[in-house]
């Protein structure tokens, strides 16, 4: 199955990247199961991603936690805590 | 009326005030938020989501104009590069008496630091640049409201 991931602010600069699109491995089925993947997957990803906790997530628009199954959500956002206001 | 914005322009806070307060309301609050200069800051970066910034606030504004029954909101949220001094969110709340506008205004600001997609980086006149850190007043001020 592939995903479209988006990334924001510090994961996003970590990352290199604003998105990407990519193959999702058999197991990944959760956000956290998508976070410790990326983190595995590169040195890149390994410095986004070293801290799971301090990573948050929205799949299909919809902020979720690390529980939350990925389905056929088409995009996945995965950025710090917001800071607005 | 439920007006919510995001805009890389500047926030023109006496047009909106002038055109959220056509509607005579019987009591308006207002919340204003600029961008300190402090410790050498020289830009504020808001960076946002294309889509779910935007939701998210409408999300919010319309909980705000049903919970405290409304009878006019408007909240509009800067994105990109800010100067020290400029308006970075502002938030207007009419009701027909004072207490549901200035609840609304307070649940609206509280709330909007902690549910909506956006993120604040400093740069400082040394050269540092850094990404805004949750603060955990912000975390149990919007925990309040349940």
């Amino acid at each position: 199955m592939t995903l479209d991931i988006a990334y924001f602010a510090w994961v996003r600069e970590r990352m290199g990247m604003a998105a990407e699109t990519v193959e999702l491995p058999v197991g990944v089925a959760t956000v956290g199961d998508l976070v410790r993947w990326l983190a595995m997957r590169d040195a890149r990803g390994a410095r986004a991603f070293a801290e799971p906790e301090r990573i948050r997530a929205a799949v299909g628009g919809a902020m979720v936690g690390a529980e939350a199954p990925i389905g056929d959500a088409g995009e996945v956002a995965l950025f710090p805590p917001v800071t607005g206001g | 009326m439920i007006r919510v914005t995001v805009q890389t322009e500047a926030i023109d806070v006496a047009a909106e005030l002038a055109a959220h307060d056509a509607g005579g309301h019987g009591a308006s609050a207002s919340f204003v938020g600029r961008v300190r200069g402090d410790g050498g800051l020289t830009e504020l970066f808001l960076e946002h989501h294309p889509a779910m910034t935007g939701a998210g606030l409408t999300a919010l504004a319309e909980a705000a104009a049903r919970r405290w029954a409304l009878d006019a909101l408007t909240l509009i949220h800067r994105v990109g590069a800010m100067a020290p001094g400029e308006t970075i969110v502002l938030v207007l709340a009419s009701s027909r008496h004072r207490a549901g506008a200035l609840a609304a205004c307070e649940y609206l600001i509280d709330r909007l630091k902690t549910d909506v997609m956006l993120w604040k980086r400093e740069s400082f006149a040394d050269g540092r640049v850094a990404w805004v850190e949750v603060r955990g007043t912000d975390r149990e001020r919007a925990e309040r409201w349940g």
